[in-house]
């Protein structure tokens, strides 16, 4: 992961589930480009704010704890993934996180992160360092397990390169 | 060092003699499971193949099953088209574990899978469902992905990059006292545990208590063990396992019983005893704001709902049953009822509990999902109160961001569907 600074666009709390983030009801939708609009749509005032798109590419949006915590719907991910905001969060969900990897989300665990909206984070492998107040949290690595399928770009560019390889000459 | 149950599993899908927590495995699939999402699976499994020139097939058709449940009868154009794509995906490779909609065959896929035999002790299950930590009941390491990680498994057969997980035990001592059940238990280690507290582990469940619980019992425990976080939730397989298996699922062929050692190496161990519980209660808006049922007696409520993956079994018909016979849903309630499967409404006609509650004023609703995940029915006004024996009381869970949500077992759901306020099944006429 390369250093970059990038604003804090808004914070949420603990447990934001994948009901706000992409609720039940539009679950009917799957296609990565037409999920963007359902985006925290049971939070309207985090829905609007993104629709606005005011924002620099790669945004942050700063989370407490189990973040994305819920449904195994991957378009949780899609939609925020459309947005081009990164996740920031003291912790998060298991299904989501292995999710937003899959799908080339760009996640950060930081137990104890403390930001507010408008702060300018800056974002190096080991940890997060809030230039705006000045303090520093570690970064819990992605899981090792998953590093293969962020090198190759997302799951669905990993498995192609498997089944190729495994392809009979 | 010995291993848990869920090590033993993956060591023996991976083909090693040992592994331990940490480990990085590529064990293999004996079962994927997908819902209407399925459509989404196979939109990333025809991506994957994309400009490789290989046909895109999965690796083994009898290892897959399709069940649709989550918006049935089709509630959009959208959801309708969805079904119909998988219906010819299904048709095309020859998928016969898929379960359509129907009312004899078809249901939850937490409740098809186990009543059709479907999942043995000592498999490795992905379901593309959060709540695929239910088939941990029959002794099976079973976990949710998303649905591009179900591509994966379509394609290679295997769960990819899958780091084996550490394990907390949970030992269950004591006799339930009345009206209380394995919901109040699960409820009540939610909130020991809290939300998050076993994310990226396991939860294996021991303890007398689990030993004499019905497979619905650990259903019920396994299928919320991920609102606590829980990669997965197991209970070894027993006795009670292979009573399930053979009389209830119909199964013939020979089990293995996967069991851990004695000196297995549990990252926590946690024990609780049931002697005292009480009916417990998951309030607004996370399941682990879990309080006794004395805190929050006598909030008005607008909407019961009894059935899903968690509660939609022939017992908790029964207690619901049992609880309005003879009696009326109160006035400003609204009682909605939905079996988990066909063959349980079936079950559940026959013995009278259709009867007695819609005699109650209660709505019997097709087997399915129905209003857990505020889909297509049941929806809740602006300012309304649900109290659900359903698994997830999220903001907006119900399909309204301006209502709440209190999650309860089926006694107190059925009691409380009397008197239209949350009521303690301990009292009063039932």
């Amino acid at each position: 992961m390369t250093s970059m600074v990038s604003k804090v666009l808004f914070t949420v709390g603990d447990d934001v589930s994948t009901d706000v983030l992409y609720p039940g009801r539009y679950m009917a939708t799957v296609l990565p480009t037409e999920t963007p609009q359902y985006a925290f749509a049971n939070d309207a005032e985090h829905n609007a704010l993104l629709k606005a798109k005011n924002y620099e590419p790669g945004s942050v949006i700063v989370a407490g704890k189990n973040f994305g915590c819920g449904s195994s719907r991957e378009q949780a991910c899609s939609t925020l993934k459309g947005y081009d905001v990164t996740i920031v969060a003291n912790d998060i969900a298991r299904i989501f996180l292995q999710n937003s990897i899959n799908l080339g989300l760009r996640v950060v665990t930081a137990p104890g992160v403390k930001a507010s909206a408008g702060d300018e984070l800056e974002l190096l492998e080991e940890r997060v360092v809030n230039r705006t107040t000045g303090e520093s949290f570690p970064v819990v690595p992605l899981p090792k397990a998953r590093q293969s399928i962020i090198d190759a770009g997302g799951l669905i560019a990993w498995t192609r390169k498997r089944l190729v390889e495994a392809r009979p000459a | 060092m010995g291993m848990t149950v869920v090590e033993k599993i993956l060591a023996r899908a991976s083909g090693l003699p040992k592994t331990k927590a940490g480990d990085v495995l590529e064990p293999r699939v004996d079962l994927a499971m997908s819902h209407e999402n399925a459509a989404l699976v196979i939109n990333q499994f025809h991506e994957v193949y994309e400009g490789t020139g290989l046909t895109a097939a999965p690796w083994d058709p009898s290892r897959i099953a399709i069940i649709f449940d989550h918006r049935i009868p089709a509630e959009s154009p959208k959801t309708a088209s969805n079904q119909k794509k998988i219906r010819g995906f299904v048709e095309l490779h020859g998928i016969d574990r898929f379960h359509d909609v129907r009312g004899d065959s078809g249901g939850i896929c937490h409740q098809i899978l186990p009543e059709n035999g479907y999942v043995r002790p000592g498999f490795v299950v992905v379901g593309t469902d959060s709540h695929t930590t239910s088939h941990g009941a029959l002794g099976a390491f079973s976990f949710g992905i998303g649905a591009t990680e179900m591509a994966s498994v379509w394609a290679l057969g295997c769960a990819v990059n899958v780091e084996v997980p550490a394990t907390i035990k949970v030992v269950v001592e004591g006799e339930f006292p009345p009206h209380v059940g394995p919901k109040d238990l699960i409820l009540h280690a939610i909130g020991l545990l809290t939300a998050q507290g076993a994310n990226f582990r396991v939860i294996e469940f021991h303890g007398e208590t689990i030993r004499k619980m019905s497979t619905s019992g650990r259903l019920v425990v396994c299928n919320m063990s991920v609102e606590a976080g829980a990669t997965s939730g197991i209970v070894p397989a027993d006795a009670e396992t292979v009573r399930y298996l053979r009389e209830e699922a119909g199964v013939t062929d020979p089990l293995d019983l996967v069991v851990p050692d004695a000196e297995a190496a549990y990252q926590r161990v946690v024990t609780i005893d049931v002697t005292k519980l009480e009916p417990q209660i998951a309030c607004p808006h996370t399941v682990d704001n879990v309080k006794s049922v004395g805190a929050v007696e006598g909030t008005k409520v607008h909407q019961i709902v009894i059935g899903s993956c968690t509660n939609g079994r022939l017992d908790d018909l029964a207690e619901a049953a049992n609880a309005v016979r003879g009696k009326k849903v109160a006035k400003h309630t609204r009682m909605l009822v939905f079996p988990a499967s066909g063959r349980i409404w079936l079950q559940a006609l026959t013995k009278g509990y259709i009867g007695d509650l819609m005699a109650a004023g209660a709505v019997v609703m097709n087997a399915g999902c129905g209003p857990c995940l505020g889909i297509h029915e049941g929806a809740l006004g602006d300012g309304e109160v649900a109290l659900s024996t359903t698994n997830r009381n999220f903001k907006g869970r119900m399909g309204n961001p301006n209502s709440e949500v209190y999650l309860c077992s089926p006694a107190v759901a059925a009691a409380s569907a009397v008197t239209g306020v949350i009521t303690d099944p301990r009292k009063g006429g039932n």
